[in-house]
């Protein structure tokens, strides 16, 4: 058996000895850096580390989702950042993901006009600056709507004015039971249907396990389940749930900014679909919507998947535009915090571990869902 | 006219209702524009106020150009003196002239960009050939923007070879440092790059070095852009045929020698799309600098709409502000594609 000898010559020997000097340098000019941010902060009498996320944040926030006031900790405020970031990024992912699909096939439809229009909506939506387009949107919806008196009511219980769309809102116990009831429900039916593969005939069995818990909870709450409507007192309204004009500014300006390049990813990996698997298709009488849907889409998202992942993420790190038109969101939190408490390194540090988490969560998911659509043995 | 009339109606049944979906579509689509298009128009067009005041805007109830009129300058060089502003015009015009002389040909004439880079500069900040001085603080709108792009870009470049090739060596630690910093970077958005720019780099600097807000600005601009092109110049590498430089390193070439005049030119050719893609991200990525308050086209709009006398002409404001990113922005894409079909037919001597 021959002795396993580590042997280093002359080559290998330099090569160690660069990269140790490199280490090195780095090392030293993080070090001088680090030396000099803490001889500043303490000649500014500035703490350091992470004690201040227990303090009282003493700031009021615009919306959120759970609760909050200024007598809460700054790790409670910038929680809530984190869920006004998830709040507008998430739906932002859903509808730009169904808006770019649908324009990317368009541009490449029959259609005349639908081609036309969906062009013209790519181009003029991505050779524009995302800010700008929120900066428009947002000054549209304050300045064209009307004041909250002469709020705009298209539905009973809905108005629509500059401080934005209320909507009544559930009220009482009973909704948490009811969603949880929803959810057992669902989680049964896919349980049943992962066990059983596809049910070809078991349909009613399904719907069954589906509907049941839902259908039994909504008559077993009904006392503890209400609206609330709102209502205009004084000059702003009470009651029912608010989407601010900040939200709905963020929403539209990201969907649409992601829809449009999400529509050149579609369409390229439609294109990547070599022309005769359609002409085979149609040759064996699948109408042109089975081709799309059977034939082209299956192969089309091997293409899609990879730069649809990224551009998943850049939705996401886009979303911290929100600072500029004042939706509280975790970038303009941690401002915030970093204004009051002079705390600039650690700041930085929850922004950046807010966003590398979430980025590596939609990027650890898009890689399943990749392993999923990709060619079997490509991924291995 | 039959005739015509027939291949009309033709076109439009293959091209409008081809199927009772289509028809649909088309349907719903054409409802859509009349029920849009009329108000959208009177708004822009014929209730629209060209001159006058803003009363005289409010009255009318169309689009004010007029106030574009008033504050097309300002919104175009910021607070650039006055008086001086044909110089920044000027250097605006030169640079658009060279990039576009360098687009037609697909060629960067070094010593013409020299030229062009001195004029520009010497323009703006004045202090030469009897032209007043104009500090850097006074700067912005459209020449501000092109700067912090072009800046940005040639800073990113040198920087993102290093990091590509960095990232592809052999030696560990190397890899894992030019992966690290591309990753990490890559993972937080601009807004926040800036903010630390603008708040964190004076506290790393030691005591009584200050550098300028534009700088800062400039510097993060820089430091961002570069781990993107970093990607797109490994992608162009990893396309590279392991054989090119095996059959380099045969002739006897060192390892700069053969990055240098075997490897690079390759691999830079095919990442060219994708730089140009960057090219267009950076330009548009610079309005980010709002909200760091340097006087950029965006913050110049923005600040023009603050002016009491003229409130709430916003969608005029960004429209004009739009049209001026929009046609920069589409002018590269434009260039973008036909370097790609240039490239693709193989004929990029």
């Amino acid at each position: 058996m021959p002795r396993l000898r580590l042997r280093c010559d002359r080559r290998c020997l330099r090569a160690l000895a660069a990269q140790a000097l490199l280490l090195a340098a780095v090392a030293g000019v993080l070090a001088w850096l680090a030396g000099n941010a803490g001889a500043k902060l303490a000649q500014q009498g500035i703490a350091s580390g992470f004690g201040f996320l227990g303090k009282e944040a003493a700031f009021a926030i615009s919306e959120h989702p759970i609760a909050y006031s200024p007598a809460d900790s700054y790790a409670r405020a910038l929680t809530v950042g984190v869920l006004n970031t998830l709040k507008v990024a998430l739906p932002a992912l859903l509808f730009a993901t169904v808006l770019g699909t649908l324009a990317g096939i368009a541009q490449l439809g029959r259609n005349w006009l639908a081609a036309r229009l969906a062009r013209g909506y790519v181009e003029a939506v991505r050779n524009v600056p995302l800010l700008l387009q929120l900066f428009f949107w947002y000054g549209l919806l304050t300045e064209l709507l009307p004041l909250p008196r002469q709020a705009w009511s298209p539905l009973p219980g809905v108005f629509l004015s500059r401080r934005g769309l209320m909507l009544p809102a559930p009220a009482g116990e009973g909704w948490g039971t009811l969603l949880a009831a929803a959810a057992l429900g669902l989680a049964a039916a896919l349980a049943l249907r992962a066990a059983y593969g596809r049910v070809r005939r078991g349909g009613g069995a399904l719907a069954a396990l589906l509907l049941a818990p839902p259908l039994a909870a909504w008559l077993a709450t009904a006392g503890t389940r209400a609206w609330s409507v709102p209502a205009l007192q004084g000059f702003n309204y009470v009651g029912g749930t608010t989407l601010s004009p900040e939200f709905a500014a963020l929403l539209l300006g990201l969907t649409l900014y992601a829809g449009s390049y999400i529509a050149e990813i579609v369409r390229a990996g439609i294109l990547a679909v070599p022309r005769g698997q359609v002409e085979a298709g149609l040759a064996l009488g699948l109408s042109r919507a089975q081709v799309l849907r059977l034939i082209v889409l299956p192969q089309a998202l091997r293409a899609i998947v990879p730069p649809l992942a990224s551009q998943y993420l850049s939705l996401v790190k886009n979303s911290s535009l929100a600072v500029a038109i004042g939706y509280p969101d975790v970038v303009s939190i941690s401002n915030t915090a970093i204004n009051q408490t002079g705390q600039a390194v650690e700041g930085i540090a929850i922004i950046m571990a807010a966003y590398l988490s979430v980025s590596l969560a939609v990027a650890a998911l898009m890689n399943l869902y990749n392993r999923r659509v990709a060619l079997r043995g490509a991924t291995r | 006219m039959a005739k015509r009339l027939r291949a009309a109606a033709g076109w439009a049944r293959t091209h409008l209702f081809a199927g009772p979906w289509d028809a649909l579509v088309t349907l719903a689509l054409a409802a859509l524009l009349a029920a849009a298009l009329p108000p959208l128009l009177r708004w822009a067009l014929w209730q629209a106020q060209w001159s006058g005041d803003a009363a005289g805007c409010r009255a009318a109830g169309g689009a004010c150009w007029a106030f574009i009129g008033e504050k097309a300058r300002f919104i175009l060089f910021g607070l650039y003196p006055p008086a001086e502003q044909w110089r920044a015009a000027l250097a605006v015009g030169l640079f658009l002239a060279m990039a576009g002389y360098s687009a037609a040909r697909f060629r960067l004439p070094a010593a013409g960009w020299a030229l062009t880079a001195a004029a520009c500069g010497g323009l703006l900040a004045g202090g030469v050939a009897g032209l007043p001085a104009v500090p850097a603080t006074q700067w912005g709108g459209l020449p501000l923007t092109l700067l912090l792009t072009v800046l940005g870009l040639a800073g990113a470049f040198p920087l993102a070879l290093l990091l590509a090739l960095g990232r592809r060596s052999r030696l560990p630690v190397l890899r894992a440092l030019c992966a690290g910093y591309v990753e990490l970077v890559r993972g937080v958005p601009l807004v926040s790059v800036l903010f630390m720019a603008s708040v964190m780099l004076p506290l790393l600097l030691p005591g009584g070095v200050v550098i300028d807000k534009l700088v800062r600005a400039q510097l993060a601009i820089v430091l961002f852009v570069a781990a993107y092109m970093a990607e797109a110049v490994r992608g162009g590498l990893q396309a590279v045929p392991e054989g090119q430089d095996e059959a380099a390193s045969a002739l006897g070439l060192r390892w700069w020698q053969r990055q240098r005049y075997v490897v690079l030119p390759q691999a830079l050719r095919v990442a060219l799309p994708a730089l140009v893609g960057i090219a267009i991200g950076t330009f548009k990525d610079t309005s980010l600098v709002v909200v760091i308050g340097l006087f950029d086209l965006m913050t110049s709009a923005r600040a023009a709409l603050a002016d009491p006398r003229w409130l709430g002409f916003s969608a005029e404001a960004y429209l004009f502000t739009g049209t001026l990113y929009f046609v920069l922005a589409y002018a590269l894409s434009r260039y973008g594609r036909a370097l790609e079909a240039r490239l693709a037919a193989g004929e990029g001597e």
